[in-house]
């Protein structure tokens, strides 16, 4: 086991390691960085004290340096001007167009963006398993063909359109405006029980809406699955043993259909931050989504860089935990045997 | 008389299917006596597993009890129930599920659940059923594992399916349905995926839990060497219909209907004579054998194939988490001769290393020690030190048949493109010329000419497989490597693709190498006979005295096991009851091999070897 760990998360350093370049080099890319796009267009309107200050800037951070040393400062494993200070000391770098470090401007924006993606995976499991037992029960039934229908229209719709048809009604109708995460006012205030109440209401519709494409891919997933497994042999022996039909379909199928969604659970992390970018732009959700999707817009690359190295550390982590999960529920791989 | 413990009256069981409806039972009638084991016999295809669900109302959902009445007459109940009435999911029906009536399957690896312990899944079924807690199931189960042979009841409780062998796998099945003590036991073919050994202590183990608990089983086989040997009474099925049905006494001496006589004739037996020839119910005539020659070639002096001392391990890792390896030595000193023109049968149970020597042979695998020599009339050659042009031609030489005729053929490709490929890919004839082949070996074969232009999944079993025999015939090979060719086949196809590979032998000068676990069928088809376990060739006899005089311990036991379909020769279970026969270091001297050794061959008539352990050897020597 402690083996098994340790060579695991070595290569997950290597992963890492190769990720992280392959962003840092992919940034770099276009031509020019995002200071010297600035100093272009301040001498254009000759501004000679901002330009004094991005010209600092550049020094600062090293980006009239090639680019393999920039990536290296980055990393923290060769000395900038500040010495030793890069990723692997906690230092995220700095963000050009906030004009502040990364962890102020991702800060509250991360924690925000794991929640509301939290909500949605747990609203896609809740609605989707059930229906999908349901319609894998009476396969061929008219539930079954309900539900088979309106997972096409949720798989059909664009989330973003759905986003703008819930805007426009949910205000006209009941007078809610759920554009942001909370109401206007609390913006920038300290946590309190109002504004955690606040943002609870405002979770409500972004949820639905990010959630409804895979809840209705889920449910044809989660039917395809299980009825592979109602075919088995075991849950025929399970029903020949006199359990009841609930029971029997609970403790084998079931549990064998999940299989495939824990394995799931690497791919599923990753999607909590980069998943929803579309439509938090139209509800003007403060999540990570927009501001990574500028930050690449407009070169901030430690910015860009950070958020893309957040995300990868999500897919490793979440790969670890997928497998742990499944040794730890299918004795098969536990104990390596097997046909 | 007492009244039967089940009356089944009128029975049918119809599906409704997109392709239309079909009916699998029709109109069945019969009785399962107290205490008593009924066969029910057929081909695959007849019904006699939906009559089982249907006892049980556990039918898919496309098919349902249309007519007909099923009396179960419980002893701890009194009076009868109809099963045909109640409803599959009502509160009466669960109660006899697994209660009152219990069922154990085939495939014993798939009816287990691989999530869950076995002490799980057989608690469960008492606990269902009974009011009990979880310890005093826990204790009962321990006992009831006991009972069916577990080595280490306790332990076995918290071990998971997988770790088990087949055997173990069946008993543990046996134990699920038992522990509630059932009036009636189904037995759904739970012998057919087991080894022979295997077979016979289980069906040993059935027979005895029948006597000390006074329970019927309704034993569903194919199999009739089972049947003449465990049942009580007989009910032979055909497409949804009663053929026959009688005491085993009437059925095996005096068959009636002319379908149980067909099956009869179809199976092989040991007793057959020199050159009779086995009866399918359905022949296949091929018009095109009589006039195929073999090709004009130049033939060997000695032996076309042959192997020395092949040795193959492999590496093992045992879990996820470990890094530990073991080597596990899966053959172990091999010695094989295939003279031209003839057919060894190389013989053993599951995990007896003999498909590891044919995949060698092939040249799929390499061995760790050892070689194949292969004499195409030029002197012979080690295979595996084969390079190019050499190798392409023993590839053309060394065809290969395999047991699954339905995943053996590409659904992808039509009959034509699957029979041309080997052509196409060794670049022979020209469009038109493959054309003629493939015609031509269609009518070798057997098949219509008019199959060439559809897909697999449109032909039988039996079919396909002569598809399979049609498609490695192509290349005109001196060799074929048949593995399990008829072990997935019904009895009746299995006599047509037998006497196929017969004809074909005497009329294309081919030499055979037959690797299969069914002693019987062995019989009808080698001229030599190699028997192996655990790696070893233990003995290896023209087939005749090998019948005649077994001389290993392994090779009578295994003889011993095969269920003849003849009530004159029955099983001698007191006799298999005893041994570890599969254990090379438990065989009684000389016969002994401690585990490092390999032991030696010594020849004890003409032809006739049998491996002895070193001592023995020495002093031979």
């Amino acid at each position: 086991m402690i083996r098994f760990l340790s060579r695991r998360i070595l290569t997950m350093a290597v992963t890492l390691l190769i990720i992280s370049a392959l962003i840092f080099f992919i940034i770099k890319l276009p031509p020019g960085d995002f200071l010297s796009n600035q100093i272009a267009e301040l001498r254009a309107q000759g501004e000679s004290a901002s330009i004094a200050k991005a010209e600092f800037l550049i020094k600062q951070y090293g980006l009239d340096k090639p680019a393999w040393q920039q990536y290296l400062v980055w990393l923290g494993v060769m000395p900038g001007p500040n010495g030793f200070s890069g990723l692997l000391q906690g230092d995220w770098g700095w963000s050009f167009e906030y004009d502040k470090p990364v962890v102020e401007v991702v800060g509250d924006a991360l924690w925000l963006t794991l929640l509301v993606n939290l909500a949605v995976v747990i609203f896609i499991h809740v609605v989707s398993i059930p229906i999908a037992i349901y319609s894998a029960t009476r396969q061929y039934s008219v539930g079954d063909y309900l539900a088979t229908f309106i997972g096409y229209i949720g798989l059909a719709t664009p989330s973003f359109l759905l986003a703008l048809i819930l805007l426009y009604y949910m205000n006209r109708w009941f007078g809610v405006s759920i554009g942001g995460l909370y109401d206007a006012e609390y913006a920038g205030e300290p946590w309190t029980w109002a504004k955690t109440q606040s943002l609870l209401s405002h979770l409500l519709v972004p949820t639905v809406v990010i959630g409804l494409g895979g809840t209705a891919a889920m449910i044809r997933r989660m039917r395809a699955n299980l009825l592979d497994e109602l075919g088995k042999q075991y849950y025929v022996t399970a029903k020949a043993k006199g359990l009841g039909p609930t029971k029997a379909l609970l403790k084998y199928p079931f549990r064998m259909s999940l299989n495939p969604f824990i394995a799931d659970i690497g791919n599923l992390l990753p999607h909590l931050v980069s998943g929803s970018v579309l439509v938090s732009l139209v509800l003007s959700l403060p999540t990570v989504g927009p501001i990574l999707l500028s930050a690449l817009k407009s070169q901030d690359q430690f910015l860009a860089g950070f958020i893309l190295m957040f995300v990868a550390l999500l897919t490793v982590v979440g790969m670890l935990i997928s497998d742990l999960l499944l040794a730890w529920l299918d004795p098969r791989i536990r104990m390596g045997g097997g046909r | 008389m007492e009244a039967p413990l089940l009356s089944v009256r009128q029975l049918t069981v119809d599906f409704s299917t997109d392709a239309g409806d079909f009916r699998a039972v029709d109109g069945l009638t019969f009785d399962i006596p107290k205490g008593k084991t009924v066969a029910l016999v057929g081909e695959s295809g007849s019904g006699k597993s939906v009559t089982a669900q249907a006892i049980l109302q556990i039918l898919s959902k496309k098919a349902g009890i249309t007519n007909g009445s099923i009396l179960f007459n419980d002893p701890a109940n009194g009076g009868a129930v109809d099963i045909a009435a109640l409803a599959p999911e009502s509160d009466a029906m669960h109660a006899l599920r697994g209660g009152r009536i219990a069922m154990i399957f085939q495939e014993p690896m798939t009816s287990l659940s691989p999530l869950h312990t076995i002490g799980d899944q057989i608690s469960e079924a008492l606990t269902i059923h009974a009011d009990v807690d979880q310890a005093t199931a826990d204790r009962k189960t321990v006992d009831v594992l006991a009972r069916v042979g577990f080595p280490d009841p306790k332990r076995a409780l918290t071990t998971y399916p997988f770790e088990l062998s087949g055997g173990l796998r069946q008993r543990a099945m046996i134990a699920m349905a038992l522990i509630t003590r059932p009036a009636l036991l189904i037995a759904d073919e739970p012998t057919t995926a087991l080894d022979v050994t295997t077979q016979a202590q289980i069906l040993d183990l059935i027979k005895e839990l029948q006597i000390e608990t006074g329970m019927s089983v309704l034993l569903i086989t194919h199999d009739l060497g089972v049947v003449a040997n465990v049942a009580d009474e007989v009910v032979v099925m055909y497409r949804g219909r009663i053929m026959e049905a009688g005491s085993r006494e009437n059925i095996f001496r005096n068959a009636q209907h002319a379908y149980l006589q067909a099956l009869m004739r179809a199976v092989p037996r040991f007793a057959m004579g020199e050159n009779e020839r086995l009866t399918p119910i359905r022949e296949v005539k091929s018009a095109a054998l009589a006039s195929a020659g073999a090709p004009q070639r130049i033939q060997p002096q000695g032996p076309i194939l042959k192997a020395e001392h092949l040795t193959k391990c492999f590496t093992l890792r045992s879990g996820w988490f470990s890094g530990k390896t073991q080597q596990i030595r899966a053959v172990s000193e091999v010695d094989l001769t295939l003279p031209v023109g003839k057919t060894l049968g190389l013989v053993g149970e599951s995990g007896c290393g003999k498909t590891t020597v044919s995949k060698m042979i092939m040249r799929a695998l390499t061995p760790n020690s050892g070689r194949v020599l292969f004499d195409d009339g030029t002197g012979p050659k080690d295979v595996h030190k084969l390079e190019g042009d050499a190798l392409t031609a023993y590839r053309r030489s060394v065809q290969f048949i395999f047991q699954d005729p339905f995943s053996s053929l590409n659904p992808r490709m039509t009959v034509y493109e699957l029979l041309t490929e080997p052509l196409r890919i060794h670049d022979i004839g020209t469009s038109d010329e493959r054309y003629q082949r493939v015609k031509q070996l269609l009518d070798m074969v057997g098949l219509d000419q008019r199959s060439l232009r559809r897909y697999p999944h449109s032909f039988s079993g039996g079919q396909r497989q002569r598809l399979g025999i049609a498609r490695a015939l192509a290349l005109e090979p001196r060799v074929l490597l048949c593995d399990e060719p008829v072990s997935a086949l019904d009895v009746s196809v299995q006599a047509q693709v037998l006497n196929l590979l017969k004809d074909l032998q005497s009329a294309l000068g081919l030499s055979y190498l037959f690797v299969s676990h069914n002693l019987a069928v062995v019989d009808y088809i080698a001229d030599t006979i190699a028997v192996m376990c655990r790696g070893y060739i233990v003995e290896e006899a023209p087939k005749s005295s090998l019948f005649r005089n077994p001389v290993h311990p392994y090779t009578q036991a295994l003889l011993a096991a095969v269920p003849d379909p003849d009530i004159d020769r029955p099983l001698d279970f007191a006799k298999l009851r005893t041994g570890r026969f599969s254990q090379p270091s438990e065989w009684p001297e000389p016969f002994r091999i401690k585990p490092g050794e390999f032991g030696a061959m010594k020849e004890i008539e003409p032809g006739h070897k049998v491996r002895v352990g070193h001592l023995t050897a020495r002093e031979a020597a």
